[in-house]
């Protein structure tokens, strides 16, 4: 157990470059308190899986150190780190038995067999295993062979970290539910430090204590996943959490008033710093916006489409030329193409060049 | 339940197939098993010999050598050709410009036909003229393949080797490139030592290709003929004197179609049972990878 600090960590693949674009993770600090649950989430390509593999040892980052509690284990190999990762896809030893599998690391690191027996067995009752537990590993199913894939992660007690890279991919939807409550169990019960790779957000949101959202190599936000959903850091979070994403909105602010086209809607902040020549967006949650019919208060909106998704629809209205996505409670009646909307203020959030700024309360 | 339908009138598409296997392969083999049980002294007169050929050939000491120097063979090659080929294979590198550059000298050898491979090494080992056998005869040690027929094995058996190592190199090559990288850095995570990893995850992936392997080199070792006749044409004596070389010798040399023919079909046989074994061992090796996908 360890807390796991990255300093200054930058990482290209083709080496040391002057070129920022060769690099696939940017300049970033982060640090991961003992036990702690995290989820490293962005879209695919964005350099998740290159952060990990740079915390568990595959990977020597180009600039910057990796930090276990006082110990700089930048250079040092992944079996000095004492890691555990679960891959994408299942690996198994496919010659060997589940209880083979799960002793493996056991066995690779001199612990006998009076010693590895016990906990292989406690081990396999935890995760299900017990019934297959001298069946031939390869011929298991998927959601099994990612058990193994685990329970090789967790027969050594003493983990600094457990790393997850999408690790429920290939399993079906209700299996996934399953493993995803089991492992919120396990990690609760072992309290191991737990780093979790997804492009999925309600598995990040679910899982995790605390988000690291990654774009395009940089770190855009880390935050508990209300913070994420209420205060995005960044357009692209907001946009990204949440579904649908956030509505980002070309806007003017004057004193108090915030301007979108010819229409204005008080604001309780004010925001004094914003330099003239910035790209001034709105974010707006579609969730924080009501819609009406033409007789209430509010912006006058020109209805385009429905879409019922069950317990909710979605309205896509158009505000001028801007197009916004609006979630209407289930039982509301929507008729007819006019409508007005009515914007919460305290849910407004202000980005100035893609980055929120928090103004000072009126 | 739905009723599976039968349509019998498939079997027509089979015909054309059928033909041209009867015409190349049944036909032809026929006619040996009409010599095989028949003598003749030429004038294209038969005489009926019943399974005579069959029980002499079979009590032959001469079949029996050649028979077991064939099984010498084709067991030594194997020995040394498929733990070779995979340690080369395993020493290959995985990716930059020496990709290329070892696949190519590893395709040369299996680009060279047969016999001038013979003539290359007959030239090579020759104690005047060839580098191999100048040097080792300079070097004071005795080695003429025309009169030894320890250095005539070693030179076959080496021969081979240069011949058709990298067959199984190349197989078990695209076995290891297969291997996607999560299960080396899964072997790093656990701690596995490099052994470990050869053992329980280079070798079970490389299984099936290694048995391709093993059967494409028991096959083609088994009927070896051209580069051994071009070398030493089956001797000294007959100390390399193979099946294949024996049955030309008889049908051809000796023309004693009879027993030349009982002898093939004997070859054949035998082939077929072997080509059986493998192929049935294979089957049970793909029926227990059947789980995994």
């Amino acid at each position: 157990m360890a807390t796991i600090a990255l300093k200054d960590i930058a990482h290209s693949y083709s080496g040391e470059s002057n070129k920022p674009d060769d690099f696939a993770l940017k300049k970033l600090n982060l640090t991961w308190k003992n036990g702690g649950a995290y989820a490293l989430l962005g879209p695919s390509g964005c350099g998740k899986t290159t952060l990990l593999n740079i915390i568990s040892g595959l990977l020597v980052p180009t600039r910057g150190s990796v930090i276990f509690d006082d110990t700089n284990v930048t250079r040092l190999a992944t079996e000095q780190r004492n890691i555990a990762q679960i891959f994408q896809f299942p690996v198994i030893y496919d010659t060997m038995t589940v209880y083979e599998n799960l002793a493996f690391p056991l066995k690779n690191r001199g612990h006998n067999k009076n010693e590895i027996k016990p906990r292989v067995e406690k081990l396999a009752a935890m995760l299900g295993l017990e019934q297959n537990l001298f069946d031939k590993a390869q011929n298991l199913t998927a959601d099994a062979k990612q058990k193994i894939s685990l329970g090789r992660g967790l027969i050594r007690e003493t983990v600094n970290a457990i790393l997850f890279d999408e690790p429920l991919t290939v399993i079906d939807p209700l299996l996934k539910w399953q493993l995803r409550s089991q492992l919120k169990q396990l990690h609760k019960q072992f309290n191991f430090t737990m780093i979790y790779v997804t492009h999925d957000q309600t598995e990040a949101l679910t899982f995790a204590d605390e988000v690291v959202v990654i774009y395009d190599g940089n770190v855009v936000q880390v935050g508990s996943p209300e913070a994420l959903f209420e205060r995005p850091e960044h357009t692209f979070v907001g946009y990204f959490i949440g579904s649908p994403g956030m509505n980002i909105v070309p806007c003017a602010i004057e004193g108090n008033r915030l301007k979108v086209h010819e229409h204005e809607i008080a604001l309780n902040r004010s925001y004094p710093d914003i330099p003239a020549s910035a790209k001034l967006e709105l974010g707006l949650r579609p969730e924080y916006i009501s819609l009406g019919d033409d007789t209430q208060a509010g912006l006058p909106v020109t209805i385009k489409k429905i879409a019922d998704i069950g317990r909710q629809k979605i309205a896509k209205v158009a505000l001028g030329e801007t197009l916004l996505n609006v979630i209407v409670n289930e039982k509301t009646e929507i008729t007819g193409e006019k409508g007005r909307i009515a914007i919460d203020p305290t849910h407004i959030n202000i980005y100035v060049d893609d980055n929120r700024v928090e103004g000072t309360p009126l | 339940m739905i009723k599976k339908q039968t349509n019998q009138k498939a079997w027509f598409m089979v015909l054309p197939v059928f033909l041209i296997v009867a015409f190349s392969a049944v036909l032809p083999l026929m006619t040996v098993v009409n010599y095989s049980v028949q003598d003749t002294f030429g004038n294209n007169q038969f005489f009926w010999a019943g399974m005579s050929w069959f029980t002499d050939l079979l009590h032959s000491e001469r079949f029996h050598d050649a028979f077991f120097r064939q099984i010498l063979f084709s067991g030594i090659i194997l020995a040394i050709e498929v733990p070779l080929g995979i340690i080369i294979a395993l020493a290959m590198p995985k990716k930059g410009w020496g990709v290329p550059v070892c696949l190519v000298s590893m395709s040369l050898p299996l680009l060279i036909p047969w016999n001038v491979v013979g003539t290359i090494w007959q030239i090579f080992g020759r104690v005047d003229i060839g580098l191999l056998g100048h040097t080792l005869e300079s070097m004071g040690i005795n080695y003429n393949y025309v009169l030894d027929p320890f250095a005539a094995w070693c030179t076959v058996i080496i021969m081979d080797i240069w011949h058709w190592t990298s067959l199984v190199v190349l197989l078990c090559y695209a076995g290891l490139c297969s291997i996607p990288d999560a299960y080396y850095q899964a072997a790093k995570i656990d701690g596995a030592s490099r052994w470990s990893v050869f053992r329980y995850i280079q070798l079970p992936k490389m299984n099936r290709v290694l048995l391709i392997a093993v059967l494409l080199r028991f096959m083609d070792s088994f009927m070896i003929y051209t580069e051994p006749f071009v070398l030493t044409g089956g001797g000294p004596g007959n100390s390399t004197t193979f099946l294949s070389i024996d049955l030309v010798k008889l049908a051809i040399g000796q023309f004693d179609l009879g027993p030349a023919a009982a002898m093939s079909l004997i070859y054949f046989l035998v082939i077929l049972l072997l080509s059986w074994v493998f192929y049935t061992a294979m089957n049970n090796v793909g029926q227990e990878n059947k789980g995994e996908n």
